[in-house]
């Protein structure tokens, strides 16, 4: 066998691919922010910010055309407020199950189960509210069942394997000290972990429920499905309501001209939603990490 | 045990309040997957894998094509490129390095933008911009786009799992750092590696939102990579949308429900490996 150095400039290549690949998602996000911003701010300013955010109706085919999108703001919000209720409650537990209640044998199992959760597709899921949810809440609660309450449940479930790993990545993050301390006074297991170790892990299970804040107000194929999607201002918990990513779905197929860019300035205010959150996140990771 | 919670009345309220939970999460998505097979599986009848699509028949053997294609084409162009970057801020970039601490900020950005702004980004930059118009190769580089920051983190951990022995042992034998990165790193983070890259597909399997408006919804069989396609996902959200169909989609939902699992098993496969090395 023969040993050779490779060449300096075989060296010197490598690493410039190397650094080059690494630097393609820098320009990927610059890319993406600068074909929405300069797609969709020109329709803002022609609509009028004012108009164009709090607007509470939605006509692209009137004449004129009236584009107020404050209706899905305000759709998106509650659908996402509900899915947190939801998913933030069942999640939490589970993750304190999965980080304090559980054998190793157990949670071999249950790991995977929760995992298999965030993989199956949003497809599924939606089609799956259309199917079980929808009905059910047509029967039992009145309506059509296509509503803000249905969307919410279904979201709930969806970020559900989002909240549950990254608290309990959290929860098994604080040190053992506080919970044997807490056992040391007299406490049960029980209330050891909800009163010492919770406590403790606060900052990175907020992280989390930002985390799934994000997941469910960027959901679209799942929410289209099953929230009704009726344009107007939602009025209780039964009834119908659109969301900014369902605005941009159903209508960019047939939009043209101005209702076009109305519709990618849905995308923009939806894009600024998720940058704060993103920078919100990364906040708050931070002081995990500290 | 009953014993141990005769005092502690709300400690066994706590108790059951955490198993209801995660008993609640499992039977949520034992009965999701449950229902979907029983439901679906008698729908699978040969039609739906007729040659030639219809809106009779609904076959969705075209769009089982697309999906084989658009995975194979993200993970051409995400695959090199997430294992060249990763390999860079892995292995090349010294502690502290600015442009690593701007790559992972961006890369966590672009694992939280939601797939429906990627679909908007890809129709203004790929349809529009780069005139691919709605095609398959505009979808693959949209959705190529999405998955880089998973191919890229997990290819990441798996380098950085490889112990720091390989390195001087191959670097004592006079090794350069291009033949150390290549012949001794990267082989032993191969299963690492293959268990990110098979996660990957399983988003691109379930990717509907941002290929709706790249991919387009044409249902038959592409024409080349420059004809517009849709995925088993899109395809799915088509049938449900429209509603006539439902059988179909229920059988439709099978073939997803098979996939993803598969995927999720043999992923878990290969991250078990790392786990012994």
């Amino acid at each position: 066998m023969k040993f050779k150095l490779s060449s300096p400039f075989k060296e010197r290549a490598a690493s410039t691919i190397f650094l080059v690949s690494a630097l393609a998602s820098i320009l990927f996000v610059a890319l993406i922010c600068v074909f929405l911003f300069a797609n969709g701010v020109p329709a803002i300013l022609k609509i009028g910010f004012t108009d164009f955010l709090f607007g509470t109706e939605w006509a692209p085919t009137d004449e004129p055309a009236i584009y107020g999108i404050f209706p899905m703001i305000l759709g998106s919000l509650y659908v996402t407020l509900g899915a947190l209720a939801i998913g933030v409650s069942v999640g939490l537990l589970s993750a304190i199950f999965l980080a304090r209640f559980c054998s190793e044998r157990l949670h071999r199992v249950l790991k995977p189960a929760v995992e298999l959760l965030a993989g199956i597709p949003s497809v599924i899921y939606g089609f799956f509210g259309l199917v079980i949810i929808v009905p059910f809440v047509r029967q039992h609660l009145g309506g059509s069942g296509f509503s803000i309450f249905t969307a919410s449940i279904l979201l709930g479930i969806m970020i559900l394997p989002t909240v549950i790993s990254v608290s309990e990545a959290a929860l098994r993050a604080v040190p053992n000290s506080y919970y044997e301390g807490s056992l040391a006074l007299g406490a049960t297991h029980e209330r050891s972990v909800f009163f010492t170790v919770l406590p403790a892990a606060t900052s990175g299970i907020v992280a989390g429920i930002i985390l799934g804040f994000g997941r469910a107000i960027g959901e679209t194929m799942a929410v289209i499905l099953v929230a009704g999607n009726q344009a107007r201002m939602p009025d209780g918990i039964f009834e119908g309501v659109r969301t900014l990513t369902a605005n941009i779905v159903l209508e960019m197929g047939y939009a043209t001209d101005l209702h076009r860019e109305a519709l990618i300035a849905t995308g923009v205010v939806l894009f600024s939603f998720i940058l704060t959150i993103n920078l919100l996140f990364s906040i708050l990771k931070k002081r995990v990490v500290k | 045990m009953i014993g141990y919670y005769k005092h502690a009345p709300f400690s066994l309220f706590l108790r059951i309040l955490v198993s209801l939970a995660i008993a609640i999460t499992v039977c949520t998505l034992g009965f999701l997957i449950l229902y979907i097979l029983v439901k679906g599986i008698p729908f699978l009848k040969p039609s739906l894998f007729s040659l030639t699509y219809t809106s009779e028949n609904v076959s969705f053997l075209p769009s089982i094509l697309n999906t084989v294609i658009i995975v194979f084409g993200s993970l051409l162009v995400a695959g090199p490129l997430g294992i060249c970057a990763a390999i860079y801020t892995a292995e090349y970039a010294r502690r502290g390095n600015k442009i690593v601490g701007l790559v992972r900020i961006t890369t966590e950005t672009l694992s939280g933008i939601p797939s429906i702004i990627y679909g908007l980004f890809g129709m203004l930059f790929f349809v529009t911009f780069l005139h691919l118009g709605y095609s398959l190769v505009s979808g693959i580089l949209t959705i190529s786009i999405m998955i880089l920051p998973l191919v890229m983190r997990t290819t990441e951990e798996a380098l950085r799992s490889v112990p720091d022995s390989y390195r001087e042992g191959s670097y004592g034998l006079g090794a350069g750092k291009l033949r150390t990165v290549l012949s001794v790193i990267l082989p032993s983070a191969v299963p690492g590696i293959l268990a990110g890259v098979i996660l990957a597909v399983g988003r691109v399997v379930g990717e509907t939102a941002a290929l709706v408006y790249t991919a387009g919804t044409v249902a038959d069989f592409p024409k080349g990579i420059f004809s517009s396609g849709r995925t088993l996902s899109v395809h799915m959200y088509e049938l449900s949308r429209e509603g006539f169909h439902t059988g179909e989609a229920y059988a439709t939902s099978v073939i997803l429900i098979l996939v993803i699992l598969l995927i999720n098993w043999i992923s878990n496969k290969f991250a078990k490996k790392i786990g012994k090395t």
